[in-house]
């Protein structure tokens, strides 16, 4: 049955696609003299097919602005009043990108849901003369075409796409916590069938060409060409241009079918969606499996399914009023404000904000072939550069290889690189065991261990191999980096790089530098991590450093939870039903409870009572039993192979029993727990801005998001404070204060915000 | 015959590399000859009639073909059969039981057994491969008679089991009882039936080649028409040529229970307004190359013997050419991979310190020569993908493949470069040219000059 399959809006806020919305600024068309020249949209005709072409000159990729849409028309009625124009092609001069949406500022700018509903059906205004235009158009799509546009090339009458791997279609609203605005929903159930419309539009995942192809979405496609006479990308629109015209006079002559004979199995499908059982069936199990995923906390999937359902079973005008209805309540909720919130987080998060590194690194080696190590390298090969992974036993730097052998491979079973690229990247690996050709490294990263002294004896090995320029990073979650660099000749070489574990699917890496560090380290730092595609957050040194020391008091709140007597199973689903994807006591065993432990101790020392709560004697207990979590294959609860069904440890209630406390009855509901738990983390954050370990909320809200799963839904602990209102959490956190003590004292900086409702993190 | 045609897609076998020679008449005045290096000369070259495949040669197996090419090539010239000293062929889709192929045609010719032969591969330009081997031993002092070569049979080729089912039936060898084996057929599918075709795709890109060639003419915007056209020369030239009786290198075959042949059966002149009703094989339905603007599967064999001068000289023969210089260049193999001729030909030429206008007779392969043709006349291709300052320059078509090509007279992969080079000779000969250029993409670069 449908393929539906889980909003997973974490994982898929992926930086792959950039341009689905841009943040350039609401249009300077003050002057309506702008009517006269086009900037945006120009068209010139070729025999009898106009050739639409378009191309916003203050920006990278299209959008739907304003001033593209009032263009548009204009082209589009001077088109159609020209009877020398038989059919028209439409076509994006930008070498990657058709159009990549609609703008985004243009909704911000709204204040009400009623405005939005406006610009929505505007949209549908427009897309449906498109549909119903007397002469074909033929949308040409080279790179991205997304959101809204895809929504305008399914109203055209034929499309033509490139095979190029630029080339994506989808509908990536749902990840701004929006639906398909301008009949996406109603158009697209009809093309391509009611369960890979859904699919597309819950998942708001990208479409390659080829698969497009498959599922209808494209009638046709172009190989995207080599060097010629002109360089590849100008001579492969300008070839898709002439292919596309081509199309065009096609249908005219009638020599090419607007519609597909249907196969066998289309034929099928669409007679069993014809009945009015198995569509119930369908929105029902659809629904369901939302409402599983999400945990009803994200309005926008729910409203997806119904604005299809409306469309197909109360007819088209019920279903484009529920749309454009819709995607102006949507606009107006606070989901999608933070969605968007980290979206804009997400795209300021993914530039280098301290200029071009002197030296580009081209040879980087990492020390330790762990999990993590491995996973570096991992995401280094596939960028080209030279990556030298050393480990101290063969049996260490055997298991590392054959990680990153899998990772690659399992890329080439589900065909998004051929082996031959596997084979070609994996030649970027060097792997050795000891400092060979060290003096030819730019940089270093260490996975070592996590201890000062294994971290200085490696420090000292290092720096008497390598170049005087070759950066040092530390890949710590923990230990304060200036510590490290104690034992540097060179400190302003020194750098912390803290990726998050599985490397090669989360995207955050936390960045710190120490008041020594040089701006030209932080620089090429940065520089790698957005080459291995991460999203980057840059902060200042000190215990836990931010997302460390932000998990910290979580876990140790957790932990205490736990004593009080909460089962494991029940902590995970109060944490899932608040918004985070995984489960606290589930985080704790694929953290690690060794490292929770280790981590607890240390920053415990460091800033005292402050960061107790649960026992840290109870997880150094679960160490000593081997109860390590998920790599131990037993923590909190039981890990077998094959199964995902997981059972709670016995062990582990064993050692529960032991340290035993008793729960006060007054704040130990379950949204008690709830905000017990995210208050600690939360105020953590706020006193990490308040310090200046943080340089900024957005900094702060993308790395709780994408390194330590805080809710989408809730935009980052600094846009929560910002709606929930930092007042009420004072209030909460007073009450939780009174019980367990500094545990629960709010920061300065939070305290201020509550005193006075008009300071906000995000304006 | 469409299907014929078709299957040209398999035709994977050009791959990157591009190749090019000169080739300097015997009896021209600048031999360009170097100081210290030896003279290396052609004495004769014949082939076997192309034929497309699935037709007379169908039972012919590769080695069958190339013997009947090399006992023609020793008949011909009247060379005693021990004073070979090394024989080189090349090809292409390997037969599993005779991979050194060089070595069965020898024995089979009854060349003794103490002359070594192998056998090289290099897609199109397997024999052009073959033959720059041949030079290099003889240049090196090794040898001083190579017979060089090359065949191709596509009436016949290896056809596998799939890997699951060879890997159970090896299994299956090792196994020491009854139950054993019982188990392991009865863990054979159905799936495992299902045949493994030689490879279609290239093997680093997964394209076919015939997918590849139609984004090269719309990158260099080569038209339908022009391609049309070009076929429509081809095939003309040829049979011009064929009843001309110009093509001297085209050996009379016995073929068993067949009779003899002794003419090339794929030259079709057509008309332009036939050409035109073809649809393409390869995109579609927007491409532009048809059935006739691609060659057709082909079965054949050449040979050509080379020489020392002084050996060829001390035995009385009259060499034909001076084999002068040559250069194999590689591309990238996805965007660039039938461009060849365009990359080989000016750095031929520089190594040579001759210029386009001197040559006198082009014979170049004619996969996508259109497009090759574009690329040497183009500033911007020279700058941006060749490095260069300017275009190579406009190629002289009255002096290119006049007796014919790879489109009219057939394309057998393995045995393509030694007809280039025999033909480029012959026509130094009959034209009384001093110079002549060989290309071929899958490549390299040889120049050719007559004695």
């Amino acid at each position: 049955m449908a393929s539906i399959r889980a909003l997973g809006v974490l994982s898929r806020m992926n930086s792959r696609r950039p341009c689905l919305f841009t943040g350039h600024a609401v249009r300077n068309f003050a002057s309506s003299a702008a009517v006269l020249a086009r900037t945006h949209v120009n068209y010139e005709v070729k025999e009898d097919v106009a050739v639409i072409r378009i191309n916003d000159p203050n920006s990278k990729v299209n959008t739907l602005s304003a001033q593209m849409e009032s263009e548009l028309t204009q082209v589009m009625n001077e088109i159609w009043a020209n009877d020398a124009v038989k059919s028209a092609v439409l076509i994006s001069t930008k070498p990657s990108c058709f159009i990549a949406g609609a703008d985004i500022n243009m909704i911000q700018a709204c204040k009400s849901a009623e405005e939005v509903t406006k610009l929505s059906q505007e949209g549908q205004m427009m897309f449906d003369r498109i549909e119903k235009s007397p002469k074909p158009i033929v949308a040409a799509i080279n790179g991205s075409c997304l959101g809204g546009g895809l929504e305008f090339a399914i109203a055209c009458q034929y499309r033509v796409a490139t095979k190029s791997k630029k080339t994506v279609l989808g509908t990536p609203e749902v990840m701004l916590g929006l639906l398909p605005g301008a009949g996406g929903t109603q158009r697209l159930p009809k093309l391509v069938g009611l369960p890979s419309a859904l699919d597309m539009m819950l998942t708001g995942r990208n479409i390659r060409a080829d698969k497009a192809k498959k599922m209808g979405l494209v009638h046709q496609l172009v190989d995207p060409l080599g060097p010629g006479l002109k360089s590849p990308e100008e001579r492969t629109i300008e070839y898709l241009e002439e292919v596309a015209i081509g199309f065009a006079k096609g249908i005219l002559s009638k020599k090419i079918p607007l519609t597909k004979e249907k196969s066998l199995m289309q034929k099928v499908q669409d007679y069993v969606m014809g009945i009015e059982f198995v569509r119930k069936q369908i929105y029902n199990t659809v629904n369901k499996r939302v409402m599983k995923q999400t945990k009803g906390l994200y309005p926008a999937p729910l409203k997806i399914i119904e604005s299809v359902q409306t469309g197909i079973e109360q007819g088209p005008e019920a279903g484009y009023l529920f749309e454009s209805q819709n995607f102006g309540k949507l606009a107006m909720t606070s989901e999608s404000n933070a969605l968007i919130g980290l979206y804009h987080g997400q795209v300021a998060c993914k530039k280098n904000h301290f200029g071009t590194p002197q030296k580009e690194v081209k040879t980087l080696a990492i020390l330790g072939a762990g999990l993590m190590g491995a996973g570096i390298a991992q995401v280094t090969i596939d960028k080209g550069i030279r990556t030298v992974l050393k480990d101290t036993t063969e049996e260490g730097l055997n298991r590392g290889q054959q990680q990153i052998y899998k990772g690659l491979d399992d890329k080439t079973k589900k065909k998004s690189i051929t082996s031959f690229e596997r084979d070609n990247t994996l030649s970027n690996l060097i792997a050795q065991l000891d400092y060979q050709n060290f003096d030819k490294v730019d940089m270093v990263i260490e996975a070592v261990f996590e201890d000062l002294h294994i971290k200085h004896q490696v420090l000292k090995e290092v720096e008497a191999v390598v170049a005087p320029d070759c950066i040092f990073a530390t890949n710590t979650s923990a230990l304060p980096i200036k510590d490290i660099a104690a034992a540097s000749k060179r400190p302003d070489k020194v750098i912390g790089m803290h990726y998050f574990s599985p490397v090669d699917k989360m995207q955050l890496l936390e960045i710190i530098t120490t008041d020594k560090t040089s701006k030209d380290t932080t620089a090429s730092a940065v520089a790698v991590g957005l080459k291995q595609g991460k999203v980057i957050i840059v902060v200042g040194d000190g215990p836990g450093f931010y997302t460390t020391r932000c998990l910290a008091p979580m876990l140790a709140e957790a932990v205490r939870v736990l004593q009080e007597g909460v089962d494991p199973k029940k902590l995970d689903s109060l944490t899932t039903g608040f918004g985070f994807p995984v489960g606290t006591a589930t985080l704790a065993d694929e953290v690690g409870i060794d490292v929770a432990a280790h981590v607890a101790e240390d920053l415990g020392k460091a800033f005292g009572t402050r960061f107790g709560g649960g026992n840290v004697e109870m997880l150094k207990a679960m160490v000593e039993k081997g109860f390590k979590g998920r790599k131990s294959g037993v923590g909190c609860y039981l890990y077998k192979e094959g199964t995902k069904n997981k059972e709670v440890n016995p062990g582990f209630q064993e050692i529960l029993g032991s340290f035993k406390m008793t729960p006060s009855a007054a704040v130990s509901s379950d949204a008690d727990v709830q905000y017990r738990l995210v208050s600690r983390f939360v105020n953590e954050a706020v006193l990490c801005l308040q310090e200046g370990i943080l340089s900024s909320p957005v900094e702060g809200d993308v790395g709780a998001v994408f390194g330590l799963g805080f809710p989408p839904c809730l935009g980052g602990p600094f846009r929560f404070v910002d709606t929930f209102g930092a007042d009420k959490l004072v209030q909460k956190m007073k009450r939780y204060e009174e019980v367990y003590g500094n545990h629960f004292t709010p920061c300065q900086l939070l305290l201020d915000h509550a005193k006075d409702s008009s300071k906000k993190f995000h304006k | 015959q469409v299907t014929n045609y078709v299957m040209v897609s398999a035709k994977k076998f050009a791959r990157e590399n591009l190749f090019s020679l000169l080739l300097v008449q015997t009896k021209s005045k600048k031999t360009l000859a170097k100081p210290g290096v030896k003279n290396i000369v052609l004495v004769e070259g014949v082939r076997t009639p192309f034929l497309l495949s699935g037709t007379i040669y169908n039972d012919f197996m590769a080695h069958d073909l190339a013997r009947a090419a090399l006992l023609g090539l020793l008949n011909k010239t009247s060379l005693p059969k021990d004073a070979v000293d090394y024989i080189v062929y090349g090809t292409v889709i390997q037969e599993v039981k005779t991979s050194n192929v060089a070595r069965e045609a020898a024995l089979g010719a009854g060349i003794s057994e103490k002359i070594p032969a192998h056998t090289v591969t290099m897609a199109c330009i397997s024999a052009n491969q073959a033959i720059t081997t041949a030079v290099g031993l003889i240049a090196a002092g090794q040898c001083d008679v190579v017979v060089a070569g090359g065949v191709e049979t596509m009436s016949d080729m290896p056809i596998r089991h799939s890997r699951k089912m060879r890997k159970t039936m090896l299994t299956l060898n090792k196994a020491k009882t009854l139950s054993q084996r019982l188990t392991l057929l009865s863990k054979i599918r159905l799936g495992y039936l299902t045949p493994e075709l030689p490879a279609l795709t290239e093997f680093s890109t997964n394209e076919t080649m015939g997918h590849s060639a139609d984004r090269l003419t719309a990158a260099f915007g080569v038209s339908r028409r022009e391609q049309d056209e070009f076929a429509f020369r081809s095939h003309s030239l040829a049979k011009k040529a064929q009843d001309a009786g110009l093509l001297s290198d085209v050996l009379s075959v016995n073929v068993p229970g067949k009779g003899i042949v002794s003419k090339d059966n794929g030259i079709r002149p057509s008309s332009m307004e036939q050409l035109e009703k073809l649809k393409p094989v390869f995109i579609k339905p927007h491409g532009t190359i048809t059935p006739a603007s691609s060659s057709f599967l082909t079965d054949g064999a050449s040979a050509v013997l080379l020489m020392s001068e002084e050996k060829a000289l001390a035995m009385g023969y009259k060499p034909k050419a001076y084999l002068r210089d040559f250069v194999f260049v590689s591309q990238d193999p996805k965007d660039q991979l039938l461009l060849g001729p365009s990359y080989a030909t000016p750095e031929v030429l520089e190594k040579s310190g001759i210029t386009l206008d001197d040559i006198d007779v082009f014979e170049f392969h004619e996969g996508q020569i259109l497009a090759n043709l574009k690329a040497m006349d183009s500033d911007w291709f020279a700058q941006t993908c060749m490095g260069r300052k300017s275009k190579v320059g406009v190629l002289p078509i009255e002096k290119l493949n006049l007796w014919g090509g790879s489109l009219s007279l057939g394309h057998p992969f393995g045995a393509t470069g030694a007809r280039l080079v025999t033909a480029a000779v012959n026509r130094l000969k009959k034209e009384g040219g001093q110079y002549a250029l060989v290309a071929a993409c899958a490549a390299g670069g040889q120049v050719v000059f007559d004695l």
